[in-house]
């Protein structure tokens, strides 16, 4: 049976139904997984075995009743700086190519709770640390729409498999635009809650007060469903929020009427490409036609947020990364004199070039006599960012934009000017800065045939807007499915 | 403004920059990490431009409270987990050189 067409949702009811075993589910996941790798390349480490073993369990606690979620027995993968107890966990780096952690990450524990199958960890670039999945150790990820093109970064893996049919759902992280634009770029529906909505504990740190986990599948249902079960208050991570209003699906309503939607004047100028402007227009004129009230306004400091963004993340991350030294866990050295001379050769050969950037950046940044120029004036500018998105939430329910200036660039045209390639991050960042829920869903492709994403920001705490949003526009609007993919397209229907 | 010139970066930066970092740099990724480097200090000037006298830095996204738990034990030793990964190891302790001469 070919399930590559169904959402998870879907599946997730004919597991139910008893028209397919969890272990047929991820028999033919792991078949459509090993198939397509050699072309995509969205995979660190399959887990052939142990997603076997989950499969018999949840299939037991299925029949005998005691797992009737949404998402019970749905394979899922996971991106690879996600901790997963027993099984490789290598954040795209050579410095934990050993690594095995001994726990499991809570977001991926509760996906595990409610019955889901992790089938393996997707690659990504290295720390989290890019926008194309090329600065991985392990070599990239192709964009399953042109196998020449990149997926985007940093959750290119999870995007990418998902838009392949390897997988019918992924889990990324999201601290700069990570998984809004790769699931731009890939034709996919990505989510980044508020921050403090899932718990961080068990992702690995690269800016500790921008870092989201956030799902990505075929369609908003599905990123509606894995939010719920994602979303939960944890204890062990103290910047989690309570939140009593995470019952996700009950926005998935096809109702945009009275909604005010803003589009920014200052994100649709000069550097947007003309074919994702037009496609992101005409999703807004769809809105409207359903009743939204769209209209543009001015939101100011956009050309601020990179350089801020930037600033905040290398700072968090030269902290963050200073943990990988040798001496617990990954990689050492084999030669040196010294504890301190082992600390530099370990770090020195063990990372790649993009994270010795931006770790040399945040250090300078965070530096005696630089720390109030550079980092107290990221940190006030984001202030004022805030400020500018708090302006404009007081007189709209939602902010309609591109997910990215442009559609997939070339597989090796990115890295030569890093500047360039943090640009592409414009829309995306100071959603990050702001602690905003942002959500990517495709809109359309442009005369290349790469997809085009269209970005739906919300103010703190109202995913449910936005999932509402996208799921009248999406219930409006031919299917897109990656003729890669193959098999036949199935989508949930919602309410 | 376009045409502002951010300090060049000196080699003495560079190194402390290195030190900080804990990273060590051939001749080669010195030179190409002091242009990365400026080119980015450059770009990020930009938020020079910026009347940020009225703020304060903001960390936190929106409001937030420390959280606070009792303090009562509640982990186990743990310590075979914790060494599970460790490149070399000695009885229950992590084997490094040594720091005291």
């Amino acid at each position: 049976m070919d399930l590559t067409g169904f959402s998870a949702i879907a599946l997730a009811k004919k597991i139910q139904a008893k028209e397919i075993s969890v272990e047929e589910a991820v028999r033919d996941t792991l078949a459509q997984i090993e198939k397509k790798e050699p072309d995509i390349h969205s995979f660190i480490t399959v887990d052939a075995k142990g997603a076997l073993a989950q499969a018999r369990e949840v299939q037991k606690k299925i029949d005998a009743g005691s797992l009737t979620g949404a998402l019970a027995g749905v394979p899922i993968a996971v991106k690879d700086n996600l901790c997963t107890k027993g099984l490789l966990t290598t954040c795209g780096s050579k410095m934990l190519s050993d690594f095995v952690p001994a726990y499991t990450a809570e977001a991926v524990q509760r996906l595990k709770h409610a019955g889901m199958v992790v089938v393996g960890k997707t690659n990504m670039d290295e720390f989290a640390m890019g926008s194309t999945t090329e600065t991985s150790y392990y070599g990239p990820t192709k964009n399953p729409w042109n196998l020449a093109h990149v997926p985007g970064g940093s959750s290119g893996g999870s995007c990418a498999a998902v838009a392949a049919g390897q997988c019918v759902c992924a889990l990324g992280s999201d601290t700069g635009g990570s998984i809004r634009q790769p699931s731009a770029f890939c034709g996919v529906t990505g989510i980044k809650p508020t921050y403090g909505t899932v718990s961080r504990y068990g992702l690995v740190a690269y800016g500790s007060s921008l870092d989201q986990v956030a799902p990505v599948a075929k369609d908003v249902s599905d990123c509606a469903a894995l939010l719920e079960v994602l979303a939960a208050h944890d204890p062990k991570d103290s910047t989690c929020v309570k939140r009593d209003d995470t019952d996700f699906t009950s926005a998935l309503v096809r109702d945009v009427k009275g909604m005010k939607i803003g589009i920014p004047r200052d994100y649709f100028a000069d550097g947007l490409d003309a074919q994702v402007k037009e496609s992101v227009l005409h999703a807004a004129d769809v809105l409207r036609d359903l009743g939204a009230e769209v209209s543009e306004f001015d939101l100011s400091l956009v050309k601020y947020a990179v350089p801020a963004y930037y600033v905040i993340a290398c700072a968090e991350a030269s902290s963050n990364l200073e943990r990988f030294d040798g001496v617990k866990y990954g990689w050492r050295a084999k030669q040196y004199e010294g504890l301190h001379d082992m600390y530099k050769k370990t770090r020195s050969e063990a990372f790649g070039a993009e994270v010795k950037r931006r770790i040399m950046l945040g250090s300078f940044v965070l530096s005696s006599g630089y720390y109030d120029a550079y980092y107290l004036k990221a940190l006030r500018t984001k202030a004022l960012i805030k400020q500018a998105f708090d302006k404009a939430f007081a007189s709209f329910d939602l902010i309609l934009c591109p997910a990215a200036p442009y559609t997939a660039p070339k597989i090796g045209e990115s890295l030569k000017d890093p500047i360039q390639m943090y640009l592409g991050d414009i829309y995306t960042v100071a959603v990050n800065l702001a602690g905003l829920p942002g959500i990517s869903l495709p809109v359309g492709v442009d005369a290349a045939g790469l997809p085009i994403g269209m970005q739906l920001i919300g103010d703190c705490f109202q995913e449910k807007k936005l999932i509402r949003a996208a799921f009248t526009y999406e219930q409006e609007s031919a299917f897109m499915r990656c003729p890669y993919a193959g098999g036949k397209a199935e989508r949930s229907g919602g309410k | 403004m376009a045409d502002q010139k951010t300090d060049p970066i000196t080699d003495e930066t560079l190194e402390y920059v290195a030190i900080l970092a804990k990273l060590e740099l051939s001749e080669d990724e010195k030179k190409a990490a002091k242009q990365d480097m400026e080119r980015m200090l450059a770009y990020i000037d930009q938020l020079k431009e910026l009347d940020t006298g009225q703020v304060e830095p903001l960390s936190h996204a929106f409001a937030a409270e420390n959280v606070f738990r009792e303090d009562v034990a509640v982990h186990t030793d743990g310590h075979e987990d914790t060494l599970l990964n460790a490149p070399q190891k000695n009885g229950r302790c992590f084997t490094v050189p040594k720091t005291v001469i």
